[in-house]
């Protein structure tokens, strides 16, 4: 019982911690090359605990986030959904590819995601947003190896599933 | 694989109705809020845990702040100080001569009986070091509107305008930049007078003047100040420096681009300016005038007295 607490703790913790590093800043330079955390994070717990991650949780996490930003209620909360979405109808496929056929799915699935935040902005009215814009899920799909193995051990570690 | 009940192939039609349904509810949320604006209430609303957050995000940057002075070494410090207060000298002096122009202006608008002051109604703030969304140049700042901090303040830093407040919480407010792609700023250009607007660009680190007539007179290094036109800022203040004029792609305008002279990326203080002395104009309208309240019916009777916000700050 005190177990599943703790992993449920945890699970918290970690959607927490990709809020907050959405917000931390870079320095200029490298502010195009900063990955979504929040997606990254919902991933692997959308890959790895499907039974605690929903379409109802990838909502409420992306209205958090856009309470956070303060831009459009909704947009994050439209482009998590659909992002946790395909990755769940993928997912018996996803959590049997090897390491590097992965990272290329949760590139395409990054991408998508930009393209839907593009879309959004353009009908929000905004202009379009310059090259570099799309760097972001390259650096995404990068870290992803890392992130998953980093949390996985983590996860032995404490010994939560 | 027990437990996992997805299946290999096609998904259940239940699965795709309720993303449907999340889909709509976003878009929904998405129409209503850019519509009406009413995030805000809920942000403002949802303040008590949005605030902390803001804190402890902003903590990295404060302590790289504070590590870089830490970590300083003497000889810098010593050269920033020598700077600083070289500055700070430059600064005193010309505020002396100012102290007698003033004067004789005071004495000039006593005689012409007008009420305009050039007196600086200012509070200092913090930023925040928060990342508000990629490509949103807007800012975090560390007061808000129980400091008495409104949406449209200026802010400004010691070289030029910065931006204005767009949006306050309790205790901290967001600024958006001048080189927000939805900034404009009416805008003149000092050495001939010439009016006109500045917009943020797409790459947002700079501004872009497009609509300047073809024989207008502008070159490269001109100065643009505020033009207090739009009521927003007061006029005067220094905008940019133009950078290129070059014709428009249509051809029927000159488009300049210039660089902010307030240091946008760098300011860790900034200076929100309060509203200005009344505006001459006509008097504020007198509140309608009923019988005397005694012989109101009962329940009419209210007492209308407009709170003030506190006005807090430097002068």
């Amino acid at each position: 019982m005190n177990r599943q607490r703790l992993s449920l703790w945890w699970f918290i913790a970690t959607l927490v911690f990709a809020l907050l590093s959405m917000l931390v800043p870079l320095p200029a330079v490298l502010e195009p090359f900063k990955p979504y955390w929040p997606a990254l994070f919902l991933l692997y717990w959308s890959l790895e605990a499907n039974d605690r991650v929903g379409l109802g949780v990838a909502f409420t996490l992306g209205l958090a986030a856009d309470l956070l930003d303060g831009v459009l209620l909704g947009e994050q909360a439209l482009r998590l959904t659909a992002l946790v979405f395909i990755a769940l109808r993928f997912r018996s496929r996803l959590r049997f590819f090897p390491m590097w056929q992965q990272t290329l799915a949760v590139l395409a699935l990054l991408i998508n995601d930009r393209i839907l935040l593009t879309i959004v902005r353009v009908f929000a009215g905004d202009a379009l947003p310059p090259a570099s814009w799309w760097i972001s899920p390259f650096v995404g799909a990068a870290l992803w190896p890392f992130l998953f193995l980093l949390l996985d051990d983590l996860r032995m570690r404490l010994r939560i599933q | 694989m027990g437990q996992d009940s997805s299946p290999l192939f096609a998904g259940s039609v239940a699965g795709t109705l309720r993303l449907i349904g999340y889909l709509a509810l976003a878009m929904v949320l998405m129409v209503l809020d850019h519509r009406n604006g009413w995030m805000w209430r809920l942000r403002y609303g949802a303040a008590v845990a949005v605030e902390p957050l803001y804190r402890l995000a902003g903590l990295p940057v404060e302590g790289m702040r504070t590590l870089s002075v830490a970590f300083a070494d003497r000889q810098r410090l010593t050269e920033q100080n020598q700077r600083l207060r070289e500055d700070l000298l430059l600064a005193n002096a010309k505020l002396n001569r100012m102290a007698t122009v003033a004067e004789q202006n005071e004495r000039l608008k006593e005689l012409l009986d007008t009420q305009h002051s050039l007196e600086l109604n200012v509070q200092l703030a913090r930023v925040v070091g928060v990342d508000l969304g990629a490509y949103r140049r807007r800012l975090l700042i560390n007061v808000g509107a129980r400091d008495g901090v409104r949406p449209g303040q200026p802010v400004i830093d010691a070289h030029g305008v910065m931006g204005q407040i767009v949006e306050t919480l309790p205790t901290t407010s967001v600024a958006m930049l001048i080189t927000d792609p939805n900034n404009a700023l009416p805008v003149t250009i000092e050495r001939t007078g010439l009016r006109t607007i500045a917009y943020g660009s797409r790459e947002g680190d700079r501004l872009v003047l497009p609509t300047i007539p073809m024989a207008a007179d502008v070159k490269a290094g001109d100065r643009l100040l505020t033009s207090g036109l739009g009521g927003r800022f007061p006029p005067g203040f220094p905008v940019g420096r133009i950078t290129q004029v070059a014709p428009a792609t249509t051809g029927m305008f000159l488009e300049a681009r210039a660089q902010p002279s307030a240091d946008i990326d760098r300011s860790e203080d900034v200076l929100l300016l309060h509203e200005q002395a009344e505006p001459a104009g006509p008097p504020a309208p007198v509140p309608p005038m009923g019988p005397p309240s005694d012989l109101a019916p009962a329940g009419a009777r209210s007492t209308a007295a407009p709170a003030r916000p506190v006005k807090g700050g430097v002068r």
